[in-house]
């Protein structure tokens, strides 16, 4: 392992009781004595070993952490009737067939655009979920998050805790140390398998793609992704961990454009807690803070920071130093919420001995809820206005027009009509803007097609020569505007697209 | 350059020693594995540039040791797609060019293919789409042909070509009436008169001009013309009765071409595209409008 513990190779090593008393350093702190110990360029990566810790933070945690990954790993086997020669899955992205599933939607290549809403939808319901409580998202849904929790809920299982781990990497390479961590990163690597399959899933037959990867089936494509993804997530979850929040991760640099003074973050509540100092059962609490120091807060942070610095870039908001603080709390019989979600207006004004409230309505409350309410309004009348019918007009425009051997003047167009439904439509094709047009109509592969009578097979986009011709006499100017429409005719439905017709200069 | 490293009073961090205007630069460093990833890009670079080609060497350039080229790769592909090709190719050159049809696949196999052939070949002449150009050049998305419009007449075309000299090209020529004094240059403008009066509609009064150019053009045209200007395909013969003019459809293009007519020559392409090729590109002339 490259990163040896901190406690051999730190200037100052922190020495280790087993009762867990140990003078815990922030992984901050520790970083800052490596760095002055030599070498000043480059930092050595501190590990982290985030000790257990139980309270509603981590329940909260937990109940995400469980709803997200079933989501993640269920959902590709949600069934969906959708009748003969069409994908089963519910939610499916057919990249061949070039179809979006949703459910009962089905979304064509050129419909993407959802998928845009949808995201942009989630950045700005992110900045508001920010505004208000600040980086809920990197505590508690954000995938990183997510899988490293799950990462290090089984090391726990299997190495024990906080110093239980530290130990164990201290100590010299014996039989039970090879076989615990073997069995650490053979279970991580079956998590991750499971989530690079996961992943393919949503982009091919659940079932069909499960037991062609295990048979060998599979396209080299499938075996790639899935490798592809389970590297990364043994990689990220595993050994990376909340480096990837502090190097890799752009959103903790902008993030403090959607804080402000009345965002809910996790704080250390200074007032109350300074100064800090250990306390002897049984000794007064006049002229103190309410902070033992014991560094609770510190060896449960899976970031390795101290929260009592004050708002870090480091800090993903989740909460778990707050938990480990209120149990000390009420230990030594203080109230609880020394670490709690707070703001810095109202942190101010208590300091101050002063009354404060909560401003949860703010400017950018109201302009981050009305971007969601007009977007997701948009985004509903696209969906619900959504037709079935399209078309699309090419002019030919070599030739520009052709002179027939009657006089009369024709143009040629290539049609793209989609027909969205799931059988065969009867369309009729009309030109209008255009006395005495005449049309003649053909298909791809120059077959005879009637425009009264316009058969189009279904889930397709057809494409057709149009030949419009119109006696000389009739074109009173060089460019005439004319529209293409199609009509259903059997549910009459209509599209319809604006083209020219252009004839040779009118004198 | 760094001059003096120090501590930051408020941080306790150490200056890199750099300054700007007062303003000092803490250090704080990268992780080591970060900065091991920027190496191994670097080296990464190093090698890619020994392997491939990459350093320009005034007229020539490095070409790495592995011998790739971006060029060999693109002769392959296109020696690749030409294989995948070659059955459809093979196909289209066995089914007879009315057959094509019947078979979807092929047929729009070998518009699109013609399309492109069309393209490299016809176009400098027939303009893209088959657009024509003056001066003799004929529209191809228009109705009218001078050899016949069907399938079978234009993949004969396109196979043996117009007046080129060979054995089974299309031949025909239109006496110089004036410059070789067959007829008097009054003659002339008055069959001039009466080939513009065939396009009027039926019943219109003669010209005494047109009337008598009526005689000339029966001793003269109705062999290569028709009786009433209908034109006769076999022999290229133009038809004078409808709207569509090679070198001009008013009287002093008509009295020109008369007296010394102009003739466009067209290759074969028998030798230069592949069977498969004709038929690929007939299909897509046929389809441009006016196949018949
Ligand atoms: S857990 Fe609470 S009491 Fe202990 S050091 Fe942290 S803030 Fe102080
Ligand atoms: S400081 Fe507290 S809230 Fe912030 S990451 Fe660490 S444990 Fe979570």
């Amino acid at each position: 392992m490259a990163d040896q513990p901190v406690a051999r190779t730190a200037a100052k090593p922190a020495s280790l009781h087993p009762d867990g008393s140990d003078p815990v350093l922030s992984a901050k702190q520790q970083r800052e004595t490596l760095k002055s110990a030599g070498d000043s360029l480059y930092a050595n990566r501190v590990k982290v070993y985030p000790k257990a810790v139980s309270g509603p933070a981590r329940q909260v945690k937990w109940a995400i952490l469980i709803f997200c990954l079933a989501v993640y790993y269920l959902v590709p086997w949600l069934r969906w009737d959708r009748g003969p020669g069409l994908p089963n899955q519910a939610i499916l992205l057919d990249l061949d067939g070039r179809r979006g599933y949703f459910f009962g939607l089905e979304i064509w290549p050129q419909e993407i655009y959802y998928l845009t809403g949808l995201l942009i939808l989630a950045a700005v319901a992110l900045f508001l979920v920010t505004s208000l409580f600040g980086r809920l998202w990197c505590g508690y849904s954000c995938p990183q998050t997510v899988w490293t929790d799950l990462y290090l809920w089984v090391e726990r299982r299997i190495e024990g805790d906080r110093n239980a781990r530290m130990r164990l990497d201290q100590a010299p390479w014996s039989a039970s140390k090879w076989g615990k961590k073997l069995l650490k990163h053979a279970i991580w690597l079956v998590i991750a398998l499971a989530t690079g399959g996961a992943w393919i899933m949503y982009y091919q037959d659940a079932p069909t793609v499960t037991r062609q990867f295990f048979t060998g089936e599979a396209g080299g494509t499938t075996y790639f992704f899935v490798g592809l993804f389970t590297a990364t997530t043994y990689v990220l979850a595993g050994w990376a961990r909340e480096q990837v929040c502090t190097y890799m991760c752009p959103w903790p640099r902008f993030q403090a454009a959607m804080l402000d003074e009345q965002t809910l973050i996790v704080t250390y509540q200074k007032w109350r807690g300074e100064p800090r100092g250990k306390h002897k059962a049984g000794d007064p609490w006049d002229g103190r803070g309410d902070c033992i120091d014991c560094k609770q807060c510190v060896a449960v942070c899976p970031t390795g920071i101290d929260i009592r610095d004050g708002v870090q870039l480091e800090c993903i908001n989740c909460g778990l130093c707050a938990d480990a603080c209120d149990e000390v709390m009420s230990k030594v019989d203080r109230p609880k919420g020394l670490i709690t979600w707070d703001t810095l207006a109202h942190q101010q004004a208590k300091a101050a001995g002063k009354e404060a409230k909560y401003k949860f309505f703010r400017a950018r409350t109201f302009i981050y809820v009305a971007a969601l309410v007009i977007l997701s309004a948009v985004m509903l009348w696209g969906l619900l206005s959504r037709a079935t019918t399209e078309i699309t007009v090419l002019r030919d425009r070599a030739p520009l027009f052709v002179g027939l051997s009657d006089g009369s003047i024709r143009n040629a167009y290539t049609l793209k009509i989609i027909n969205k439904q799931r059988d065969a439509q009867d369309f009729t094709l009309s030109v209008t803007g255009l006395p005495g047009a005449d049309l003649a109509v053909r298909g791809q592969d120059d077959s005879e097609l009637s425009a009264e009578k316009l058969v189009l097979p279904a889930d397709t986009v057809s494409t057709i020569r149009l030949f419009v011709k119109a006696p000389k006499a009739q074109l009173q100017q060089e460019r005439l505007s004319v529209t293409v429409a199609v009509k259903n005719s059997k549910t009459g439905e209509r599209a319809a697209a604006e083209t020219l017709f252009i004839g040779p200069p009118v004198p | 350059m760094p001059t003096k490293i120090e501590k930051d009073a408020v941080t306790g961090t150490d200056t890199t020693g750099h300054e700007w205007d007062g303003i000092k630069e803490l250090n704080t460093p990268l992780p080591k594995w970060w900065l091991y990833t920027l190496y191994a890009t670097i080296v990464w670079g190093v090698i890619w540039m020994i392997l491939y080609p990459s350093v320009p060497l005034g007229g020539t350039y490095f070409k790495g040791l592995l011998g790739y080229s971006e060029r060999q790769n693109i002769e392959t592909a296109l020696k690749q797609a030409a294989d995948q090709r070659a059955p459809m190719m093979a196909k289209l050159a066995e089914t007879p060019i009315d057959d094509v049809q019947k078979n979807p696949e092929l047929a729009t196999f070998a518009l699109t293919g013609g399309r492109a052939v069309f393209n490299d070949n016809c176009a400098p002449c027939h303009g893209v789409g088959g657009s024509g150009r003056p001066g003799g050049f004929p529209v191809l998305a228009d109705d009218d042909w001078l050899w016949g419009g069907t399938r079978a007449a234009i993949q004969q075309t396109v196979t043996h070509g117009i007046r080129n000299g060979g054995a089974d090209a299309r031949d025909s020529a239109m006496p110089r009436f004036g410059a070789d004094g067959l007829l008097t240059p009054a003659q002339i403008s008055d069959v001039a008169d009466y080939v513009l009066a065939l396009g009027t509609p039926a019943g219109t009064a003669l010209s005494d001009a047109a009337k008598r150019g009526a005689v000339v053009f029966g001793e003269q045209c109705v062999a290569c013309h028709g009786a009433k200007g209908e034109g006769l395909k076999d022999l290229g013969g133009p038809r004078l009765s409808d709207a569509i003019w090679l070198y001009g459809g008013d009287k002093a293009s008509l009295v020109k071409q008369i007296s010394a007519p102009r003739q466009g020559v067209m290759p074969a392409w028998s030798g230069r595209l592949t069977e498969a090729q004709i038929k690929m590109v007939t299909l897509y002339v046929h389809s441009l409008g006016g196949g018949q």
